[in-house]
């Protein structure tokens, strides 16, 4: 077991060479440079020079990544090119919010989803079904912007409720929280749903009912135990994807997390941002899967993790 | 006849599919004794396990439904019972083994967990009494070394070993009634006369009555003392065991007898089977059932439902329901032994069921179970 953990972990790191070789391929490879964003203003060929020589743009592309790996090894993310501060404080800066808000929506996802997927299964075909599948359908076709737009007017608008924009007390993190669970909780509402239903077709539970089980004991103790397996599957990545933060919530609500630096950091040719926010990103799905890796092996004997 | 333990009259089941209404039992009226083995017998799809889900009441709803008959056990009806007295009689007063012992076990829980749960909840035992009981048990049921393996998974179990679990949860509290639904069918042949054993010395140890279900008529020869012959949701032929097979009276079950193979076969002779299909339970024939498939079919088996009756030439408690064998048939003098062919195979049943141990009178002291 702890081998099989430190051989993964250990896995990482050819992993994240090539993330790192690939992104940074791609992102050189996109035209455009960090220094020609106003259009209407360009900035003159002397300045841009100097700029590409102090950032080390003007080596050649296989030079710059070597260098970047050098740097990476000691710890050194990079100087971003468009705020001139060093990356790993950006990200530092952020990372935690985005974290924080990420937890808070996947609990909240969990803490609806499992239960109104149970629901929907046991009652397969009732009404209670058809409210938690149109939950799930609107949940995951809607996206998460025009919600986002639509509780702003009602509860920051026109109730005010809640603040519009902006970090830091409770009254805050509400709706963005609520914003970023509806998609993952949606969807994890569908997959509970349909692995409680394969899972209640099963013998085995044919066989808890002949023991004279109540149906509580049939459900928690028999089914869901086998429904969890999928569940988990999608949970790990979930998690990596809520805690390294999301471009629309944050951008909307001003939150001030990592996930806006990812997509800006694009958009500008912030090489140094790319290659962290990415490198970030993939860390935490390796992680992720790791610990599903781990999980299933939990919850599921006929999984040796070894 | 002893006090009947279990008696089924006229018991309808049907599921309501898209398709339409599938008459899955139809009208069957049966009973058991204590401590008796009753054969259910007859080809898939003919209602037999759908009559033994019906008497524990696991039919699922929807879309199935018992929607008349009653079925009374131990002097109450099952069909009039609400959900928490079926609860307390599943598992305690009547337990199931199911046929697929690969699919039947939860694949997330211990062995221990499996048993043990039914033995907390109906007997009351406390964790550690009851893990004591479970280990007993696999003990009882031939598991070697059951101390060590009582914490193993379903997995890590053969079929065979599977079964035996399956068969150790439904001895577990003592029930009154075992159905064993086509215990063997998903075991290699080994494996199928070892479980058979053991399900035949439980039973003459434990005297709990038994309904074993199969497609197999070698399978109940040398365990039951009377068997019924399902066919189309109907019971076609009653009879105790060496009546049935010195003397059957219903074409089906001479089509049965005829298709057992036997694996010491020296001659080419070729298996026979009953030509055709089972009826189609939504629309079935007018007539006798099994008509459209029979070889000696005539006008009126075509047009008229024949009753479960009392057949000429045989023994008081042997009913048949075709109008071929029926008092005044042309089927009445017909020499089974020449239509079923190849008589070898009965003989050999015959001497198996002349072998078997006399029922042990009321009384006795159970001889002390033993691992087998």
């Amino acid at each position: 077991m702890l081998r099989y953990v430190i051989r993964r972990l250990l896995l990482i790191i050819p992993t994240m060479f090539f993330v790192a070789l690939i992104t940074f391929t791609l992102a050189h490879a996109t035209p455009g440079s960090p220094f020609d964003r106003n259009e209407n203003k360009p900035l003159p060929q002397a300045t841009i020079d100097r700029l590409n020589r102090y950032y080390g743009v003007d080596q050649p592309i296989p030079v710059q990544f070597v260098t970047y790996i050098g740097n990476l090894l000691r710890g050194d993310l990079g100087l971003s090119f468009t705020k001139g501060r060093p990356v790993a404080d950006i990200i530092g800066q952020g990372i935690g919010t985005s974290a924080q808000l990420g937890v808070q929506a996947l609990l909240l996802a969990l803490a609806f989803s499992i239960p109104l997927g149970i629901i929907s299964a046991l009652k397969q075909n009732t009404a209670a079904d058809y409210v938690s599948l149109m939950f799930a359908t609107v949940g995951t076709t809607i996206p998460s912007f025009v919600i986002a737009i639509f509780l702003i007017y009602i509860f920051g608008v026109t109730l005010r409720f809640f603040p519009i924009t902006g970090w830091g007390t409770w009254q805050n993190e509400v709706m963005p929280t609520v914003v970023l669970a509806l998609g993952p909780g949606a969807f994890l509402t569908r997959i509970t749903r349909a692995s409680m239903l394969e899972a209640i077709k099963q013998d085995y539970v044919r066989t808890a009912r002949g023991k004279g089980l109540s149906e509580r004991v049939v459900v928690v103790g028999h089914v869901l135990k086998n429904a969890l397996i999928p569940i988990a599957t999608i949970i790990g990545p979930a998690t990596a994807a809520l805690i390294t933060g999301s471009f629309v919530i944050e951008s909307l609500f001003n939150v001030p997390g990592v996930g806006r630096l990812f997509v800006i950091s694009i958009e500008q040719r912030d090489y140094p941002t790319i290659m962290s926010t990415t490198m970030l990103y993939a860390f935490l799905i390796m992680i992720a899967n790791i610990t599903v890796d781990i999980l299933y092996g939990v919850l599921d004997p006929r999984i040796k993790v070894a | 006849m002893a006090q009947q333990l279990l008696e089924v009259t006229d018991l309808h089941t049907q599921f309501f599919t898209r398709d339409g209404v599938v008459r899955a039992v139809d009208g069957v009226t049966f009973e058991v004794a204590a401590g008796e083995t009753l054969g259910i017998v007859g080809e898939s799809g003919c209602g037999k396990s759908v009559t033994a889900l019906s008497l524990m009441r696991l039919i699922p709803v929807p879309p199935g439904k018992i929607v008349k008959g009653s079925i009374m056990f131990d002097g109450a009806d099952v069909l009039k019972m609400d959900d928490d007295e079926v609860r307390g009689i599943r598992g305690n007063n009547i337990a199931m083994i199911f046929q697929d012992p690969m699919t039947s076990l939860n694949p997330v829980l211990t062995i221990s967990r499996q048993i043990s749960e039914a033995l907390e909840l109906h007997l009351k035992m406390d964790k550690s009494e009851a893990r004591k009981r479970t280990i007993e048990l696999l003990d009882l049921v031939g598991i070697p070394s059951a101390k060590k393996r009582v914490d193993d998974y379903p997995h890590q179990f053969s079929g065979g070993m599977r079964q035996r679990v399956m068969i150790a949860m439904a001895l577990s509290c003592n029930p009154k009634l075992i159905l064993a639904d086509e215990p063997t069918t998903a075991l290699d042949v080994t494996i199928q006369a070892q479980i058979l054993d053991l399900l035949k010395n439980l039973a003459r140890e434990f005297r709990t009555a038994f309904i074993l279900i199969t497609h197999d008529l070698g399978v109940v020869a040398g365990m039951t003392q009377r068997i019924h012959v399902m066919y189309g949701g109907k019971i076609v032929e009653k009879a105790d065991t060496a009546e049935l097979f010195a003397n059957p009276k219903m074409p089906y079950t001479w089509g049965l007898l005829r298709s057992i193979p036997r694996l010491d076969e020296r001659r080419k002779a070729k298996l026979v089977p009953i030509e055709g299909l089972p009826p189609d339970l939504i629309a079935p024939p007018p007539g006798c059932r099994f008509e459209p498939r029979c070889q000696y079919r005539r006008e009126i088996c075509r047009e008229k439902e024949p009753e479960l009756e009392h057949i000429p030439n045989s023994k008081p408690d042997h009913e048949a329901r075709c109008w071929g064998t029926q008092q005044g048939g042309w089927l009445v003098d017909t020499d089974w032994h020449k239509e079923v062919g190849d008589t070898r195979v009965i003989e050999e049943i015959k001497q198996e069921v002349a072998q078997l141990p006399p029922e042990p009178k009321p009384g006795d002291v159970p001889p002390p179970p033993t691992a087998i």
